[in-house]
């Protein structure tokens, strides 16, 4: 369906020459140009070589990469004719130097003020949309409540939200599941609320609760939990695309984006009304505020706009700003509007009725704005690529809090000062050193990743075709027409203004027919797995039609007049008898809605990745909740691309939940690629649910698994108890449900036979090898050289007794084992307690291993343990978490 | 829409209550899944026409090889040796005095294929190979034009074309990845192998071919032998065939069962296809695994043909250090003394065995290099995405031909052949229509060449 093209002109109102100038021109310039340089110079013909093009007054004004072609009146600033007279390192055209004669012409034309009548020839892209008759469609007509629907069973129903599914059923002749048991119940809500199972005091105090008010209760202790955020400000996470580098071909870190993850996270726990949440997003630079605080978190929010995969090495400079635009439109108008607006940049939106022209209407907006990541595009002369000053500062917290603030402060400033006048004069060794200087001082506290205002309201043509150098019409700030009606009175953006603050506006109008649906859907596939409109980022013609469009306007009404609170959302919707439907099987009606569209029972549903690791962390009790203080991005140098994963495994090593681990674009966790982790460079309102062995290769032999099964099964026997008490308080932790007898009994006989089976099991040899290799390394740092075989002989029993000591009483040794295994090897070899250096030496070296301590702790643990009731139990909780139910929720 | 590409329609539910682990074991099990409709991503899928490839072996050399003094005889250079040209190939650059072949090209085979004479070995099998001459890309920047290379797409990002031939075709062994890449180059990162959009099950799998490291991640156990994880396997199993009464067989159980008896395999099956301690010694040294200039692209070049014996649908194997900016001719010497045995070996190897006619041999870089000097200090080449080599072989294309042609600026002039061309030229030999194979994300179809894309008919066999 290709647009015809129209040609027509702009009258410019610029100068229009005399007639003599212009005789001039044609006869004595544009043929010259014509001849000799178009064919690589030419918007028209898209060869615009050094980023110039000869083919408009425009273009050679302008100029490329080197500066102005031509300046009207100025023969030494036109690079034209440095070009033309061969002089310099440009000579042009290449095929030789044209005669002086012509050379001479071109002077004179430049010194009567370039004369030139090409004004741009503008392409007009005929629109075919028809708007109006776009805004007819289902998504684009503002929800509204209807009445409720008669249901023949009314003694189902416990709410709206029950009326609205059980009426999807009886039109299709679907009857609803039984209920959901208690222990089914329980790990559903919890999973769905916070992202952990339940403890099994939980299951244990949930079972016996017998009162009515039980669940509402547990609902409302999950939603008040801290893990509620941590839990639901991932979902928004996925959908931004958050991470915490840039990605694309310079794949810079992020230092500072978790300050936006963590405001993400706090606004779900907060319940921060969701119209506001989104205007915070878009525009909280530019918002009121009653509190230092609030405004610290008002410009947080912009970090939304700021994390886009942007590529640093794009060599047009016109392209680079565009794809930034182009990244905070797709944000935008995917995440709060489910609509794929980004398709509109090259031409009219193919399936929607989007016109191009709505498209760079939002570009305006956004190329008003600065884009604050801390990085620049390709920054020359040995510059780094990063710098603070590219951040957005926030006004409520010092650059520096320590006391000598003020010194790195002057120093950072003049190192700056410096770094611009090196760049000034090409210097690229100053600049080097310059920059190295600077990255020694330590970064200001008070930065954010952000957008700000440019203070100027960007003058944008339509890209034809998406090429920033192919311009057409003129366009003004606006928004996408055929989400509201054409007498509708928008917000005025004044001149000098971006036109976020009314963008944000706008989008959280009662009216606008989207902004509410989009986020109930997507809280209602958060909770059932499945949105009522399945594509849940398209509400185009191109996506999915709501299975219950009734129920979703309900929902989405609901969720206004509730003043957008989320949690009282969510609880509606978790209080429904629809959400607490067991997963039972029926085979009428697995025959006539087998995907479960209509809701007749509850799904199985994998659990996401995250989920997986925090409740093996979890159970082995070793998980830390709450965010890291600061994200350990903030550890690695902001001038280090990341070219590989550079080694860093934070999502084996560290304890914090999963949605702390920094996300490093192109090298991401392989555990989490596994297991389906997004792929953070778009936008992922729905993940995939793949099942393959790499993913039982890791459940079944990564260290991860192993050392945490040892771990809890250390907690396990520390108690007294007998082995079916045992089994059942790990089911209960693992499968947050008790064993049937069946499943007790076997259990107790698996332990007791790898018990029996374990002096027969062959230590492996490269378990052996690895603590050997790891011991030797420890030694040689500690002595400053190669160990003799004696001495690795005893140092092996140092660290074999540190084991068994820990083993038989956890507690017996004070602090990390690994850490006091190596303090002692290396005391007992020095004769003497190390000295504080011969301790960081060690405690360097031990992290520069990958050896942190829990690593190399695994390392130690992959050796059978010296306890066979320890090994035998831990096993026993590796075959749980290797179960299939681990992996789901009912 | 991606859940219906993952594990979902059941695994022969006979099968997994029965628990016959035994009975998956190789084609037997892949041909009862097929029996049953099972949708496995992975199993085999009918091509849309005719194959004349079942595989592809990728040799991506990083960095932009220089055409001109390896595979593209250009006498213009010759003639035009000392000469300046103002030819900018890239914005930001500027020309330079043209540099002729640093080496002598010398025809070869019976079809007198001009090749440089660092490449003795590999001139044998001229009468394989079609060198085409006339390749342009879009970036000449080494991460964009290597991620181009891979995915067709610079602005976004995209699965691999090693993704897509396996969302398309699925693969033949079930114990093995269906789309392998040995040691892959530092500078597009996953990106070049990676899914994107499409279901992770067909992204790239990284193996590790440097001595002492286990070739995927946790291959192995380090703590349990086979014996003792197979009982613990049992007793997991027990409790899933529990889970998988108690949901009346779904699908994902099912899945999770299957999965888990292929992971067991694969610690097996893997190491054994990555093991060349059973090549015989006159096959290593053929490969030129016993020289230390070749012994690491011979190993990977080796590991490629029992790859492809063993049914892996795409192997991508690479070298890196085509970067000559400087010291052209003694680096690319050592590149050639790096690829040359092996790739010869590996042509007359999968020759002998009948197997080069069903193996598209593919060999290239991100892009080429200028045929104009870095600067008058060294005898470098800039770079040049606007005329460049690549060759392929075997795979019913036609051998002993040369297919297009650059200028004395270096710049594709006849018989031009696009990236997006190559690429739908390597789907079509494997049957696959570059227009028709689409998966639906965010709202439209996407395809490896977007909207671009010609097959290069004039090489077919």
């Amino acid at each position: 369906m290709a647009a015809p093209l129209a040609l027509a002109t702009l009258a410019g109102a610029a100068e229009s020459p005399t007639g003599e100038a212009l005789e001039f021109f044609e006869t004595k310039i544009r043929p010259v140009l014509a001849v000799n340089c178009y064919t690589c110079h030419s918007a028209e013909a898209k060869t615009r070589m050094g980023g110039l093009s000869l083919d408009t007054r425009d273009g050679i004004r302008e100029g490329g990469l080197r500066g102005h072609a031509v300046v009207p009146g100025d023969v030494e600033g036109s690079i034209v004719l440095q070009a033309l007279r061969y002089d310099g390192t440009l000579k042009m055209p290449p095929t030789g130097k044209l005669p002086d004669e012509v050379i001479a012409n071109f002077e004179e034309w430049i010194k009567m003020g370039a004369p030139d009548p090409r004004e741009v020839t503008v392409k007009q892209v005929a629109s075919t949309i028809d708007v109006e008759r776009g805004r007819q469609y289902w998504a684009f007509v503002p929800p509204q409540k209807k009445r409720l629907p008669a249901v023949a069973d009314a003694s189902w129903p416990r709410g709206a939200i029950d009326h609205h599914v059980l009426a999807g059923m009886e039109q299709r002749g679907l009857r609803p599941a039984p209920d959901a048991g208690k222990t089914d119940l329980l790990r559903r809500v919890t999973f769905d609320l916070t992202g952990l199972p339940p403890t099994a005091e939980e299951v244990d105090a949930f079972l016996n609760d017998k009162d009515e008010s039980a669940y509402r209760r547990v609902v409302d202790r999950l939603l008040e939990s801290g893990r509620f955020g941590e839990r639901w400000g991932r979902h928004w996470l996925d959908i931004v695309r958050y991470a915490d580098t840039i990605g694309r071909t310079r794949n810079y870190p992020f230092p500072v984006a978790w300050r936006y993850r963590d405001y993400v996270i706090r606004s779900f726990n907060e319940d921060k009304p969701y119209d506001r949440f989104v205007r915070e997003q878009i525009a909280g630079d530019l918002l009121p505020f009653n509190s230092p605080e609030q405004r610290m978190e008002n410009q947080i929010a912009t970090g939304f706009l700021a994390i886009g995969a942007n590529d640093l090495n794009e060599p047009d400079a016109k392209q680079f700003d565009m794809d930034v635009a182009d990244e905070m439109i797709n944000v935008s108008t995917r995440s709060m509007l489910a609509l794929s607006v980004g398709c509109a940049r090259c031409h009219d939106h193919k399936f929607d009725p989007i016109p191009t022209k709505d498209y760079y209407a939002l570009a305006t907006i956004f190329r008003s704005s600065e884009l604050r990541n801390g990085l620049r595009r390709r920054p020359q002369f040995g510059a780094g690529y990063f710098h603070p000053d590219r951040l957005v500062s926030l006004d409520g917290l010092p650059d520096y809090s320590s006391a000598d603030g003020a010194a790195i402060r002057a120093e950072r400033d003049r190192l700056w000062t410096a770094l611009l006048a090196a760049q000034k004069e090409r210097d690229r060794t100053k600049t080097r050193a310059l920059t190295r200087e600077l990255r020694e001082l330590p970064l200001p506290e008070n930065l954010a990743i952000g957008v700000t205002e440019t203070g100027e309201t960007a003058a944008l043509r339509v890209n034809i075709g998406g090429d920033p150098h192919t311009l057409g019409e003129s366009v003004e700030a606006g928004f996408v027409q055929v989400l509201y009606p054409a007498d509708t009175e928008l917000p005025p953006i004044k001149k000098g203004d971006s036109g976020r603050l009314q963008l944000a506006e706008w989008l959280t109008r009662r009216d606008n027919p989207l902004t509410a649906r989009v986020m109930a859907n997507r809280v209602w596939h958060h909770l059932f797995g499945k949105g009522l409109v399945a594509t849940v980022d398209n509400f185009g013609s191109s996506g999915r039609q709501p299975t219950n469009q009734a129920l979703l306007d309900y929902l989405a009404v609901q969720f206004m007049d509730q003043e957008w609170s989320v949690k009282s959302l969510i609880r509606e919707i978790v209080s429904s008898r629809a959400y607490r439907l067991s997963t039972g099987f029926d085979k009428d009606n697995f025959e006539s809605d087998p995907d479960n569209d209509y809701l007749w029972r509850a799904n199985l549903r994998r659990l996401e990745v995250e989920s997986l690791r925090d409740s093996v962390l979890f159970v082995s009790g070793e998980l830390e909740v709450g965010p890291p203080p600061p994200s350990p991005i903030y550890d690695i140098d902001p001038n280090q691309q990341f070219r590989t994963a550079g080694g860093k495994s934070w999502e084996l090593e560290e304890s914090y939940r999963s949605v702390f681990v920094p996300v490093i674009r192109n090298h991401g966790s392989r555990f989490f690629e596994v297991f389906d982790f997004p792929e953070p460079s778009e936008t992922h309102g729905t993940r995939d649910i793949t099942t393959g062995p790499s993913q039982a290769l890791f459940m079944m032999n990564s260290d991860f698994v192993r050392s945490h099964a040892l771990t809890a099964a250390e907690r396990l026997l520390a108690s007294r108890s007998n082995d079916d008490a045992r089994v059942r308080t790990m089911f209960r932790q693992v499968l947050s449900r008790d064993p049937t007898a069946e499943e007790s009994e076997k259990a107790v006989t698996h332990v007791r036979a790898t018990m029996a089976g374990l002096d027969s099991e062959p230590q492996p040899e490269s378990a052996v090898v690895a603590e050997e290799e790891w011991v030797r390394g420890l030694l040689a740092v500690a002595l400053d050289r190669e160990p003799h075989g004696d001495e690795m002989t005893s140092a092996m029993e140092t660290v074999k007794a540190v084991r068994r000591s820990v083993e038989r009483d956890a507690d017996s040794v004070r602090g990390d084992p690994t850490v006091v295994a190596a303090q002692r090897v290396v005391s007992r070899f020095l004769g003497r307690a190390p000295s504080r250096e011969e301790r960081a030496k060690v405690s360097k070296y031990l992290r520069e291993r990958q050896a942190s301590a829990r690593k190399a702790k695994a390392r130690l643990l992959a050796i059978a343990s010296a306890n066979p009731e320890h090994e035998a139990w831990s096993r026993l909780y590796h075959a749980l978490f290797n179960s299939a139910e681990f992996r789901y929720r009912n | 829409m991606q859940q219906m590409l993952s594990d979902r329609r059941g695994f022969l539910r006979t099968a997994a209550a029965g628990f016959g682990y035994t009975a998956f074991a190789g084609l037997a099990a892949m041909d009862s899944l097929q029996a049953n409709g099972a949708t496995n991503p992975l199993l085999p899928k009918a091509p849309h026409f005719d194959p004349r490839a079942k595989r592809v072996i990728f040799m991506f050399m990083q960095g932009g090889p220089t055409q001109h003094d390896t595979f593209d005889y250009n006498p213009e250079l010759i003639k035009y040796a000392g000469k300046h040209s103002e030819m900018k190939l890239a914005i930001g650059t500027q020309g330079g005095k043209i540099l002729p072949p640093a080496f002598e090209f010398k025809p070869s085979g019976e079809s007198g294929l001009p090749i440089a004479e660092i490449f003795p070995h590999l001139r044998q099998h001229a009468d394989e190979m079609c060198l085409l001459n006339g390749m342009h890309t879009d970036s000449p920047a080494h991460p964009q034009a290597s991620i181009f290379a891979h995915t067709g797409s610079i602005t976004f990002v995209r699965p691999s074309i090693g993704s897509w031939v396996v969302y398309g075709l699925g693969t033949e062994n079930q114990d093995l990845p269906g789309f392998v890449t040995m040691n892959p180059p530092p500078v597009g990162g996953a990106l070049l192998y990676g899914s994107a959009f499409l279901p992770a099950s067909f992204q790239g799998t990284r193996l590790n071919v440097a001595e002492g490291q286990d070739p995927v991640e946790n291959i192995r156990n380090a703590r349990m032998g086979f014996d003792v994880q197979r009982n613990e396997l049992d007793f997991v199993q027990q409790l899933n065939r529990g889970m998988l009464d108690r949901t009346e067989g779904d699908d994902q159980v099912e899945g999770v069962i299957q999965s888990y008896e292929l992971a067991f395999r694969m610690q097996s099956a893997v190491p054994e296809a990555m093991d060349l301690s059973s090549e015989p010694e006159s096959v290593r040294s053929a490969y030129g695994l016993d020289e230390d200039a070749s012994r690491n692209f011979g190993t990977q070049c080796l590991l490629a043909r029992r790859m492809a014996e063993k049914g892996v649908r795409f192997i991508e194997i690479g070298h890196r250090g085509w970067d000559q900016h400087n010291n052209l001719r003694q680096r690319l010497k050592a590149n050639a003394d790096a690829i040359d045995k092996p790739i010869a070996a590996l042509i007359a190897d999968l020759k002998q065995r009948g197997m080069l006619d069903e193996t598209l041999i593919v060999w290239g870089g991100e892009f080429g290099r200028s045929t104009y000097e870095q600067n008058d200090k060294s005898d470098g080449r800039r770079h040049n995405n606007r005329g460049f080599t690549m060759w392929m072989a075997g795979g019913g294309i036609k051998g002993g031909i040369r297919h297009g042609r650059s200028d004395e600026h270096g710049v594709a002039v006849e018989n031009r052949v696009h990236t997006h061309d190559l690429h739908a030229t390597i789907l079509h030999q494997l049957g696959l229509d570059h227009e028709r194979l689409t998966y639906r994300y965010a709202g439209r179809d996407f395809r490896l060449t977007d909207v671009h894309g010609r097959v290069v008919k004039e090489i077919l066999a």
